[in-house]
């Protein structure tokens, strides 16, 4: 029998795609999809999704959690436990629509969450932290059930199929947000399980990535340390959970997590390039968080609340092409994704190796 | 004369055809095996005493001379080895513990040999290190658990004290009086230009050899030798000699022969003292004694150098690095069962411990479990022979190896194993000054470096292979590791899948 | 100019030099058809013994040689500081052997001219046989 995703690891080629309204303008769910379609034999049937932020403003304050059920059973479990942890405000099972492609769904739920405050206290962690921890436990300790995005006013939608197919089925015309991003994956072994489609989620942070890293046991075993199960057994797993912990809980910044994760060689870090002050930071991180390097090919997009970061390995071994058009920004694995939504774009350019864009909204 | 029950070990085979009786041979042999007979006009041997060392092999302009093991066989017996007999002839003659030298020889597993590494095919691509940066520079120490930030909202890159490896080789701890004056200056120059480490081991460091202090390890074991304030000052490091692979839970014994002038000087002992290192530290009988003893260290040298503590792989050892990593040490040395000594109890060194490759994957494990790992980084001593041994060591987890056998037979050493005796006739292991001469630290020097610097290349070459181009996103990838011939059971403890899965 | 020079820090006394220079100079093709059938051909330099400083000895090319000021025939020479023997010249007589103060200058076994250091420079390309066979690097061809 093959083994599902989390049981073995499979690694996969991919096409990747984002973009956001630095005036925060709700753009309707269907671009992202004619974005990833240009990408079509970029992917392989086997896995795509997408992720919208800002599409949830009715329930802005919220934790929205999409979770795939095998069973009821599963659901009737992680229920009690939602309901053990957290207000449930809505639920309901996602709306989708029959597609000739995509089949054997889950059941596909959503509930929008707040965290009991008895319970809060009690765990003497801050929010965010406790909905991370009860996500980690509900995918790590309840058989069948998998949280699938867990960030408020933002959502991930994803499933077996081409990304085209994944979009018609998830209805995402019928959703706007101010940045998305999306996934076609090429996986080399047949995972035939929806958790394992991209973009990958903790919280708000969310992940599309095009690579395969090559340090991937190095940054999983260390990540583990804090708290953190890397089920999956995928990249974008484990680089999202690089960023949660970084950012959310060493509150470095974006720009210096890519100096972590796709740190500068020595031989620039010490071409006298850099400022005192800069060299002696980069040469803190490579010390203190060598473990969190990742070398390898990627192509990684982030989403986040209130904007988007796009980075590639320090070699530049996977394609990325970024542009810009009045207050849009496009990435994207390929050109033609960008086009296709945004013919006459202002500028547009390969970033380098190892050096981020990050790009927020406006005003937030 | 009572009977003899030793046959030789060893049977020197000459070549009389091509052997010019230029007694090159027999002026090297500090065995004395070879002699020029004038009479006869003809080179003789007489191989009971000889320890096939090979530097009359090696000496030989004509390749007159080889070393064979001495076929002659006592009846076979599949229970009582020939030289399981012969060792209770040695000690019925001489009531006496046996001794042995080097690491322990016996056929036990070599779990490097069990493990295979990774390469990259058509999902991700290899990186060619001749053409793209590959870098091997690790630091050893702890790291902090938290970032902090200046008033002004910068990072704060204050770190307690770091070791900064060019590589992740360092030369592990041999004693000045185990091994010679000039195998000492070799290591310490190598290590200088290497920008690694050597260690003094527990001899003290030689006043000659202040001059290497930034690339030096000095060793506090259980003897103190040698151990004042401008040695502590003097290194990069201070290591702490908990045990020793080769011989855990025993202690040190130079005997006073080897302790002439300069080594009683640097040990701080009277000339020709047998340099008695007790089995414990007699303040250290349990780990809250270790942390201040750490402490003791850190406050002596003004908390400016991290402090290596230094134990033998033994049965729990996991256990013991989680103390050890709770203790304040920066860096925990493992040595496992295969590592080398200048004299060991027989017995002891082929009997006591585990292997290096277990222990390192249990202990790396035991640290990530408990959230530790980043209190210590971890070094790997006892038996590292190759590069694709570093590289199998860091990809199960470890920060660094020591080398100590491999630097040797750089300088030369054919691990006859009979350190001992001190008449080690490669000039290491004696201090008699007509042996010690026969190594030309200029000579040892550039071999040491030339070793690292291929095993450097080597490292680099399979880190490329595998599509990593930094060293650290080596290290504890088990997931580049895949054994084969392996139980399950192995397979766990060592945290990897076998070869095909 | 480089010159053959010794440490005695490092000599072993293993005498092997002797051995390279008698082979290279031998004109045998190797050192054991040098050594063959009890031949022991003389080396031009020799291993010097005490109880514990040892050195080899060889021609200094000193900067004003004696030998061949003494030479009667003329057969020595020093060009580009080096100090070489014509052998279609020398006569044997020996004097240069007895003049020189290192004691350099050595007589052969099969003729009757005499024998010197010349730097492997015939044999050899100027790569000296016995700095090439020294083990322990205690004869060293530099510059100083």
């Amino acid at each position: 029998m093959l083994e599902k995703e989390g049981q073995v690891r499979i690694p996969a080629g991919c096409a990747i795609s984002g973009f956001i309204s630095r005036d925060g303008n709700r753009i309707c769910g269907d671009k992202i999809v004619k974005s990833i379609s240009y990408m079509h034999d970029r992917s392989n049937g086997l896995g795509g999704g997408f992720a919208g932020y800002g599409i949830y403003p009715e329930y802005k304050d919220q934790y929205a959690f999409h979770i795939f059920y095998d069973s009821n059973e599963a659901r009737v479990e992680t229920e009690r436990f939602l309901d053990r942890h957290f207000d449930v405000v809505n639920l309901s099972r996602i709306p989708t629509r029959k597609h000739p492609n995509i089949t054997n769904e889950p059941l596909i739920w959503r509930y929008f969450v707040t965290p009991l405050p008895t319970k809060l206290a009690a765990s003497q962690l801050d929010e965010r932290e406790f909905v991370a921890q009860c996500v980690i436990n509900v995918n790590d300790r309840i058989n069948g059930a998998y949280v699938f995005s867990s960030g408020k006013n933002m959502g991930v939608f994803k499933a077996v199929g081409y990304p085209e197919d994944v979009g018609e089925f998830y209805r995402l015309e019928e959703y706007s947000g101010y940045a998305w991003t999306a996934h076609g994956r090429y996986p080399t072994n047949t995972p035939g399980w929806w958790g394992g489609a991209h973009p990958f989620a903790l919280l708000d942070y969310t992940i599309v990535h095009n690579g395969e890293i090559s340090s991937y046991d190095a940054n999983r075993r260390y990540i583990e340390m804090f708290g953190y199960k890397c089920n999956l057994l995928t990249d974008t797993e484990v680089i999202t959970y690089i960023f949660d912990y970084l950012n959310r809980k060493q509150k470095l910044s974006l720009e210096d997590i890519a100096k972590i994760i796709a740190a500068p060689f020595w031989s620039e870090i010490e071409s006298g390039k850099f400022s005192k002050e800069e060299t002696e930071k980069l040469k803190y991180f490579r010390n203190v968080f060598s473990s969190l390097l990742i070398t390898g090919p990627f192509s990684i997009i982030l989403g986040f609340d209130g904007g988007i970061m796009a980075l590639n390995d320090r070699l530049k071994l996977r394609s990325m092409v970024a542009a810009e058009k009045d207050d849009m920004v496009y990435l994207a694995s390929e050109e033609c994704a960008i086009r296709a939504i945004c013919p006459d774009v202002d500028k547009i350019w390969s970033p380098r190796g190892g050096e981020p864009i990050i790009v927020k909204l406006n005003q937030k | 004369m009572a009977l003899n029950y030793f046959q030789p070990l060893f049977e020197v085979i000459r070549d009389k055809d091509r052997c010019i009786k230029c007694q090159a041979c027999a002026r090297q042999c500090s065995n004395e095996v070879h002699k020029y007979d004038a009479e006869l006009d003809m080179m003789i041997s007489d191989s009971q005493t000889c320890v096939d060392c090979q530097r009359c092999v090696t000496i030989c302009p004509t390749r007159a001379l080889k070393i064979t093991e001495n076929n002659n066989q006592f009846r076979t017996n599949a229970n009582w080895s020939q030289q399981t007999m012969t060792e209770v002839y040695r000690q019925a003659e001489s009531g006496g513990v046996l001794l042995s030298s080097m690491g322990n020889p016996k056929p036990y597993p070599v779990y490097w040999d069990k493990i295979l590494l990774n390469a990259s095919q058509v999902t991700n691509p290899p990186i060619d290190p001749l053409r793209e940066p590959m870098e091997s520079r690790v630091f050893l120490g702890k790291k902090p658990r938290n970032v902090s930030f200046n008033e002004d909202g910068s990072v704060n890159t204050k770190v307690t004290p770091t070791l900064e490896l060019s590589t992740p080789i360092m030369f592990s701890a041999m004693s000045y009086g185990s091994i010679s004056r000039n195998a000492h200056e070799s290591l310490a120059r190598a290590a200088t230009e290497l920008g690694i480490y050597y260690n003094t081991g527990e001899g003290g460091l030689h006043k000659d050899f202040y001059q290497y202090g930034p690339n030096t390890i000095v060793q506090v074991a259980s003897g103190r030798f040698g151990v004042f304030k401008d040695y502590l000052e003097t290194g990069a490091a201070i290591e702490i000699k908990m045990g020793q692979g080769a011989k855990p839970g025993i202690g040190g014994h130079l005997p006073g022969q080897k302790i002439l002038e300069d080594v009683s000087r640097t040990r701080m002992i009277p000339m020709g003292t047998d340099a008695i290192s007790p089995a414990p530290h007699h303040d250290i009988y349990s780990i809250e004694d270790l942390r201040q003893l750490v402490y003791s260290l850190k406050e002596a040298t003004e908390y400016k150098k991290p402090v290596i503590v230094k134990i033998a792989a033994v049965h729990n050892v996991a256990a013991i690095a989680s103390g050890i990593a709770r203790s304040g040490a920066d860096i925990i040395a493992i040595d496992g069962y295969r590592g080398g000594t200048g004299a060991a109890p027989t017995r002891i060194r082929d009997n006591v411990g585990i292997p290096i490759e277990l222990a390192l994957a249990s202990v790396d494990q035991r640290l990530r479990d408990e959230g530790i790992r980043n209190e210590v980084s971890v070094v790997v001593a006892g038996s590292i022979r190759s590069s694709s041994d570093v590289v199998k060591a860091i990809a199960l987890g470890a920060d660094a190896v020591y080398i100590g056998t491999a630097a040797l037979l750089a300088l030369g050493c054919h691990l006859c194993r009979t350190c001992h005796t001190g008449k080690c006739n490669w000039g290491i292991a004696t201090q008699r000054d007509d042996l010690v001469k026969r190594l030309n630290p200029e000579i040892g020097y550039k071999r040491l470096v030339n070793l690292v610097h291929a095993w450097d290349h080597e490292i680099k070459e399979m880190m490329g292979g595998m599509g990593i181009n930094s060293i650290e996103a080596l290290r504890g990838n088990r997931l580049m590791l895949r054994g084969i011939g392996l139980t399950d059971k192995e397979l766990e403890i060592l945290g990897i899948q076998h070869a095909g899965q | 100019m480089k010159k053959v020079y010794v440490n005695e820090e490092w000599c072993l006394a293993c005498h092997l030099c002797e051995y390279y220079c008698a082979a290279a100079n031998s004109g045998a093709e190797n050192m054991i058809k040098a050594f063959a059938n009890g031949n022991k051909p003389i080396p031009r330099i020799r291993v010097e013994e005490g109880s514990k400083i040892n050195f080899a000895v060889q021609c200094r090319h000193c900067d004003d040689p004696i030998c061949v000021k003494s030479c009667i025939t003329g057969a020595l020479s020093k060009k580009d500081g080096i100090i070489s023997c014509d052998e279609t010249r020398c006569v044997g007589c020996y004097t240069c052997v007895l003049t020189c103060p290192y004691g350099c200058i050595v007589t052969s076994e099969n003729s009757k001219v005499i024998q010197k250091c010349d730097l492997c420079l015939k044999n050899n390309n100027g790569d000296p046989a016995c700095v090439k066979g020294c083990p322990n690097k205690a004869i060293v061809l530099e510059e100083r």
